[in-house]
């Protein structure tokens, strides 16, 4: 309950994590470090190279990387050299100590330098050893060379995206390693179910290029049932509807895009509605909108022709109204819709804030303070993270 | 006679799990723990459907049907199904007695919804102390939006991903499907184990209350740093990176075949270079990062050039030999096939009593003494009825048909 200093506390308190990752494998110390784990990060001479990846944030004292900073947020830090038998032996006494081992080298690098899973596993049977890699730790492409566009392709999650009369897209900010680091988060956090009740611990090995069969959601079953290939259609949402309809959902506004759709079921009928009687106040509505029979509308079953009418006229009513307009009319109407969000609009968020989602963390290597997300957990109303909330209070 | 309830092994086994909802984000999460041997019972109804059967193609044999949803069977492998009308005592009744010999529960209605079924937290704390539950929604339970609802496609373009994604001369591109949802999972799964632990080390039972928009923005991160750091807000830059040049997607010989290519430094463009063996390689403005950089488009079009001759698997096999970093662009029938998600067992196939046999992307992570199995196909509404009532919470037969001839199991 609250007050009392041992619940308040996150609740993998006092477990340790050694972080040995670069790039892919960040977000996983992180999680784990919001879950209350005290994860250093053991940096090889000269420091994670990841620190010098363009986008670059420029501080007082110098440069990082943005993604290092953020994904690196609430790990300690230790330079340690594995090149040298005197840093490795440091490295097997950290073991004894450790619950976890977080890895995103090469197969076969940590065996080459004699601290590969056997080792581990014999020196501590209760850690768990961690492998964040593109592939795996084996198969016909486990050493692959793989970057993020590699592993977004053959994941299988570009086929899906960009406009169709261009080639396919990655998304700008990388993903495969979210998706990489996230996924083995769990794998890790089932190995440590599992040795709180044996004892024992377990090598787990995510592979980056499966991680990204989540982002894929039914796309690969349209080709297991029925032999079809869904294919990018832009800001066009497909595979909801049985005539191969397309839905439009991104649309201009004066001052960016919005995100709506022509919808079915209960919830999408009153937001269809909601749509035409704005623009019925605005004097906007053609006839045919307003005399739309929304209770039988179809979504799964409607025409693109149909769709396409309808949509044409919606989207030039959308061309007259501001982000904030869009949004307080759909929160007024039950219109099921948001803006589509830069970073500044993330974050002067009023709901983020409300939650007390950010903290704040000074970053040595740029001499000041960054503001970055944090609380995502949330546990009988008090907001955990790697710093609790400025004002400490439950949210 | 009792049917057999499938045999339970993995990491997780000895756990017990219900889940109420629907859809994408509280489903995977119950997914997940069932793939480690967790025994995830759902509570659903015929009077209220997951939309995941209703609402989604692709359906076995393009026909609609509540048994025949790809989007319903691939997120919920493993489990067993009891349909309980909880609008009714007796139905509520049940679904508390199978709460009170759980560890954990998964909720994903709109807020309130489980408050007014009589199942809140508080409730169903009462009747099991060391409860954990996960509620998981949009924007969390609190905050002046707690209580808006919205698609998973839709926050997905709330939470940033949209507007990084696509040209930067043409309008935001979509991520396919509710992209957000499976974020919210991973970060799920952590907090319902972070949340056994806590009830492990002599806590009782609590409530996570799991927001799918803060999950969302935790991977945008770089792009917030950026703008709290400098006022700099990110755009979409099509397939082109701030470090390697080229980064691009190129077309091969056949219909929408593509591959990736990407050069990280010059040592990489070195070995490129020696691979495609096309004079312009040699122009000594591709020599070094600045003037491939400042060269791009040019670079872009030649490359492509080169590539729209040849056959991808051919290229991609010959430039990664070379040490180059490169991937064929896989479209969904070339998953099934890629030799390294298969050597990893990446889809599962079982069989199904109205799908037969279907493809379930299993578990991502493979753990090395206790690996994820894909062991048997969703269930259907109620399949489960009599080895969860009868076999589980012990009822006597007599008392199943009594239920039957009511509105209960429906």
């Amino acid at each position: 309950m609250a007050g009392s200093v041992e619940q308040e506390s996150a609740p993998l308190t006092g477990l340790r994590a050694l972080d040995l990752t670069g790039e892919l494998g960040w977000l996983l110390g992180r999680i784990l470090a919001d879950v209350g784990v005290e994860v250093q990060k053991l940096d090889p001479p000269g420091g994670d190279l990841g620190r010098h990846l363009a986008p670059l944030i420029e501080g007082p004292s110098g440069t990082a990387s943005a993604a290092w900073v953020a994904y690196n947020m609430g790990k300690s830090r230790l330079d340690l050299d594995l090149g040298t038998a005197q840093g490795r032996a440091r490295f097997l006494d950290l073991v004894d100590e450790a619950d976890f081992v977080l890895e995103s080298e090469e197969p076969g690098k940590l065996d080459s330098l004699g601290i590969g899973w056997d080792v581990l596993h014999e020196r501590n049977p209760a850690l768990i050893l961690t492998s964040v890699t593109p592939y795996g730790q084996s198969g016909p492409l486990s050493g692959a060379p793989a970057s993020d566009l590699e592993l977004m392709s053959s994941g299988g999650a570009v086929w899906l995206t960009g406009d169709a009369d261009r080639p396919p897209v990655r998304m700008t900010l990388p993903q495969s390693i979210c998706w990489a680091g996230s996924y083995a988060a769990v794998g890790t956090m089932i190995a440590h179910h599992h040795r709180q009740l044996t004892g024992i611990g377990q090598h787990v090995d995510m592979s980056a290029q499966a991680g990204l069969l989540p982002a894929l959601v039914h796309a690969p079953s349209f080709f297991d049932l029925l032999g079809e290939n869904p294919m990018r259609a832009g800001g066009y949402l497909v595979g909801r509807n049985i005539n191969g309809a397309a839905m439009r959902n991104i649309w201009p506004c004066r001052d960016g895009y919005v995100t709506w759709a022509i919808y079915g079921g209960a919830a999408g009928r009153q937001s269809n509605r909601g749509m035409v009687e704005w623009m019925e106040d605005k004097g906007m509505a053609p006839d045919f909108l307003s005399d739309m029979d929304w209770s039988s509308f179809d979504v799964a079953t409607v025409t693109l022709a149909e769709v396409s009418t309808m949509e044409s006229a919606i989207a030039k009513f959308l061309e007259t109204v501001t982000k904030d307009e869009f949004l307080a009319e759909a929160d007024s109407r039950r219109m099921l819709g948001y803006v589509v969000s830069t970073a500044a609009d993330i974050a002067g968020d009023e709901q983020l804030a409300a939650r007390e989602v950010w903290s704040e963390e000074f970053v040595p290597e740029l001499g000041t303070s960054l503001r970055f997300p944090d609380g995502w957990l949330r546990i009988d109303g008090v907001r955990y993270g790697v710093r609790p909330p400025s004002t400490g209070g439950r949210v | 006679m009792t049917s057999e309830l499938p045999k339970r092994e993995g990491a997780l086994s000895g756990l017990h799990v219900v889940e109420f909802g629907g859809y994408g984000a509280g489903p995977a999460v119950g997914k997940s723990l069932a793939e480690h041997g967790a025994e995830v019972i759902r509570v659903e109804s015929m009077l209220r459907l997951d939309g995941f059967r209703t609402n989604y193609p692709p359906y076995t044999g393009n026909v609609p049907g509540i048994e025949r949803a790809a989007m319903f069977a691939i997120t919920n492998d493993n489990k067993l199904s009891v349909s309980l009308n909880l609008k009714t005592e007796k139905g509520r009744d049940l679904a508390i007695r199978l709460i009170e010999r759980a560890e954990v529960v998964v909720e994903n209605f709109t807020p309130g919804a489980m408050d007014r079924l009589g199942l809140g937290h508080d409730a169903m704390l009462l009747c099991n102390p060391k409860l954990v539950t996960l509620s998981t929604c949009n924007q969390g339970r609190t905050g002046p939006q707690a209580n808006r609802a919205g698609f998973g496609s839709h926050l997905t373009s709330l939470s940033g991903f949209t507007e990084l994604t696509g040209w930067p001369d043409r309008q935001p591109a979509l991520l396919w499907g509710p992209y957000i949802d499976y974020i919210a999972v991973a970060y799920g799964v952590v907090a319902v184990l972070a949340g056994l632990e806590r009830v492990r080390r002599g806590g009782v039972g609590c409530h996570i209350d799991l927001s799918q928009y803060e999950t969302g923005v935790q991977w945008m991160a770089p792009a917030l740093l950026r703008y709290f750091a400098d006022g700099e807000v990110m755009d979409r830059q099509g397939n082109r990176d701030s470090n390697a040049v080229p980064h691009g997607v190129f077309p091969c010989t056949g219909y929408q075949r593509w591959c990736a290519i990407s050069v990280h430094d010059d040592a990489e463009w070195v070995r490129f270079a020696a691979e495609v063996g096309e004079p312009w390689v040699k122009e000594p403005e591709f020599a070094d990062v600045q003037g491939r950089r400042a060269n791009e488009n040019r670079l872009e079009e030649l490359i492509a050039e080169w590539t729209s001759h040849q056959e991808r698997e051919a290229l991609v096999g010959r430039i990664r030999a070379a040490g180059v970093h490169a991937a064929p662009v896989n479209d969904m029938g070339d998953l099934y096939a890629d030799a390294q998600l298969t050597y990893r067992n990446a889809f599962q196939r079982v069989d199904h009593p109205v799908m037969g046999f279907h493809a379930v992307p299993g578990p991502p992570y493979i753990l090395s003494n206790t690996p994820g199995k894909v062991t048997h196909g969703a269930p259907m509404v109620g399949q489960h009825n009599e080895p969860v009532l009868c076999g589980i919470l012990g009822l006597s037969h007599a008392e199943l048909e009594e239920l039957k001839a009511s509105d209960i199991l429906t």
